[in-house]
């Protein structure tokens, strides 16, 4: 029996300091160092609120967790460097990857009377009737990264990356290099996302249209650097030729290279084989300076000052444009790239 | 293994192959290879040139079969014991694995995102990797053995948290190990023709064949998953059985983490290692082994491993368009787990008995 019962406290210690484990893990998890400075800085601002009220604008961040990609890391950096006290902001987060956490996150917000409520949707369906709560309560919606099915009355603005253009200036960029034939090995995202959709959109596209552009093979690695490396293998195994490798992340071109050196098959600017990453992870970046790959297609993590500009214009009165705002996104090439665009751009 | 039975004649021979547990997997082997060397007889071809780095190393269809299916190999150890002591499996083991792998990086890169050197000896690393898989499994083991939990239940704590907990180990970064030193364990050794995870996964099978060899670790699993009650009044402590398993499972893990990492000398928290569960408990399934727990087969289970792999590859080398590529798998799993169920083994036997009415019958 006294085993046991030690058996049982034992274990409760684990279980507890675990969950203590879990409990502390989304307060530290936001990007490390900034929690801490941006804690008291939030409380600051409650501080002097009524001292000096109406400047502050209150903000409600929707976003998704930010462990789900380097893009999103950056993503909720940029969000956290730009809504601070400093900037006249009070900003509270809630991250979710589910969508009816979001909305109860969204239902809290509108509770709390936030001035602005910025999403980051999970999900496409089911805002319609918390927008509409929002709009009541007089809150302005701003959409950010994802769009969602819900008519646009429901919000102010939405600030997007447009996939299928990032598919066209990296497939413009590889008809730009004139190779005689194209053969071309296509590893894609999860089937189905908006990203693969886009940048599989206007390769596939190409591919049709020219008689010297083939697919060597085209498969999904599910964003997964190991699956790419596993596809590539098979594709060397098998013994067929090819010259491009365009992966639709950084990380399954890592992996696809990782193949490339085991069979030693040279890549990268002026070799074999052409190497085409997407998202700009700023280890990608430094690939691209060191020749080892040739392209990195951008895509914008950094909303956080186009929505400022908005917020800014809205609080002045000024009407917007147009609704649907599409980012800059650039195409890096090795052969143009500098140590400046790596720190810039890098996530 | 054990139930071998007097044969007579070739039915007798037939049904004492098809009751053997081992053959299911065996016989998926074969077929995927004739059907592989049907659709192209390449696909065994094996050469030795020259890698990047300038040395020697096999290539083809067969090494990156024994490559890539390594990490799952190692899985299918722990889970096979898992599984017959506890009678449940792990589901988290996916989940720990970008824990270990987090834990190694973070070791490594000494906090940095990319340092140019090693910040600490990859043993180090791994060694501390071990003790944070060992302790994932004994949260998991704790939570089965002394609080009575359904397996999966307790798994699925894990299984939801362990990335989260991955990145937060990070600080939600993500390291590169710029040194290419750190690329042997999931590549080749300089000088070495065989890939590393290969011989990683040959030494834990040697460790694992050994130890149930020569300790009682097989027999008390074993009994356990049969009838807890009475190995307890036979003097065993089924909790105790039950708890070690998973810390088993545990270094398993880190193992495959190390390899995981290895490979890309990177770690992406939300991908790595995804679905692997599955894959480690098909394994086990595939085996025979039954998934309620009790006797297990660990040869078995291994080379139940290595055919998802082959699986795997076999339809990356055929193009399978990707949209189709899970159903083709489900259909072959599908098929693989009907026929390594008992009853339908048992059935497939005692038609084996009606089509040879002359053998000796042998109770």
């Amino acid at each position: 029996m006294k085993k046991k019962v030690l058996a049982a406290l034992l274990t409760t210690a684990m279980v507890s300091s675990v969950l203590v484990g879990c409990g502390s893990q989304p307060a530290s998890a936001p990007a490390g160092d900034d929690t801490a400075a941006e804690a008291p800085a939030a409380d600051d601002t409650a501080a002097e609120a009524p001292a000096a009220s109406g400047d502050v604008i209150k903000v409600g961040i929707i976003n998704n967790d930010p462990n789900e990609s380097g893009y999103r890391t950056a993503n909720d950096k940029s969000m956290k460097e730009m809504f601070t006290a400093a900037n006249g902001y009070e900003a509270s987060f809630a991250y979710s990857l589910k969508n009816d956490e979001q909305i109860s996150a969204a239902q809290k917000f509108i509770q709390d009377g936030v001035d602005y409520l910025l999403l980051s949707a999970a999900d496409t369906a089911g805002w319609d009737s918390v927008l509409k709560d929002a709009q009541d309560a007089g809150i302005k919606v701003i959409l950010f990264d994802r769009t969602i099915d819900a008519p646009d009355s429901l919000y102010e603005a939405s600030i997007v990356s447009d996939m299928a253009k990032e598919g066209e200036t990296a497939v413009t960029w590889l008809k730009g290099q004139n190779l005689e034939e194209y053969n071309i090995i296509h590893i894609q995202g999860v089937m189905g996302s908006a990203a693969q959709k886009g940048r599989s959109g206007a390769l596939d596209a190409q591919v049709a249209a020219e008689a010297n552009w083939n697919l060597v093979t085209q498969q999904t690695a599910e964003w997964n650097a190991e699956k790419a490396q596993q596809i590539v293998q098979s594709v060397i195994d098998a013994g067929t030729s090819f010259n491009v490798i365009y992966a639709e992340n950084d990380d399954m071109a890592k992996g696809a290279v990782a193949a490339l050196d085991k069979a030693n098959i040279s890549h990268g600017v002026g070799k074999d084989v052409i190497v085409m990453g997407y998202d700009c992870n700023k280890w990608a970046l430094e690939e691209l300076l060191a020749g080892n790959w040739n392209y990195d297609g951008q895509c914008n993590p950094f909303q956080a000052s186009y929505i400022d500009d908005i917020i800014k214009k809205l609080e002045a009165g000024e009407t917007l444009s147009e609704k649907v705002i599409i980012m800059d996104e650039k195409g890096f090439d090795a052969t143009t790239i500098t140590q400046e665009d790596v720190d810039t751009y890098g996530i | 293994m054990k139930n071998k039975e007097k044969k007579s004649g070739i039915g007798g021979l037939m049904r004492g192959l098809v009751r053997k547990q081992i053959f299911i997997p065996i016989a998926a082997l074969v077929i995927l290879t004739i059907f592989n060397y049907i659709m192209d007889p390449t696909f065994f071809k094996i050469t030795l040139s020259p890698n990047s780095l300038g040395y020697n190393v096999l290539s083809g269809s067969i090494i990156t079969i024994l490559d890539n299916g390594s990490e799952l190999a190692i899985l299918a150890i722990g889970m096979t014991l898992v599984t017959a002591a506890s009678g449940g499996q792990d589901i988290s083991v996916g989940a720990t694995i970008a824990i270990a792998g987090s834990v190694i990086l973070r070791i490594l890169c000494g906090g940095q995102t990319s340092p140019d050197t090693l910040q600490a000896p990859v043993i180090v690393a791994f060694l501390v990797a071990c003790v944070a898989g060992m302790l994932a499994g004994a949260f998991n083991g704790a939570l089965v053995a002394y609080f009575r939990i359904q397996p999966m239940i307790a798994t699925l704590i894990l299984f939801t948290a362990g990335r989260s907990i991955g990145a937060w180990i990070n600080n939600n970064t993500l390291p590169v190990v710029k040194d290419p030193s750190f690329a042997v364990y999931g590549g080749f050794i300089p000088g070495i023709a065989v890939p590393t995870p290969f011989l990683i996964t040959v030494a834990c099978i040697i460790i694992i064949t050994l130890v149930l060899k020569f300790t009682t670790l097989g027999l008390y699993t074993q009994s356990v998953g049969i009838n807890e009650e009475s190995s307890r009044l036979n003097g065993l402590n089924p909790a105790f059985i039950k708890f070690l398993t998973f810390v088993i499972l545990g270094l398993c893990v880190a193992v495959a983490a190390l390899i995981k990492v290895s490979r890309i000398s990177s770690i992406n928290y939300s991908v790595i290692a995804k679905d692997i569960e599955m894959d480690a408990i098909l394994a086990v399934a595939l085996g025979g082994n039954k998934l309620s727990g009790g006797k297990f087969n660990m040869a078995a289970s291994i080379i139940g491993a290595y055919v998802i792999q082959f699986l795997t590859t076999t339809l990356y080398a055929l193009k399978v368009d990707a949209n189709a590529l899970p159903a083709y798998k489900a259909v072959v799993v599908i098929a693989l787990v009907v026929l390594s169920a008992p009853s339908v083994t048992e059935k497939i036997s005692a038609l084996g008995k009606k089509m040879k009415p002359k053998a000796k019958e042998v109770a």
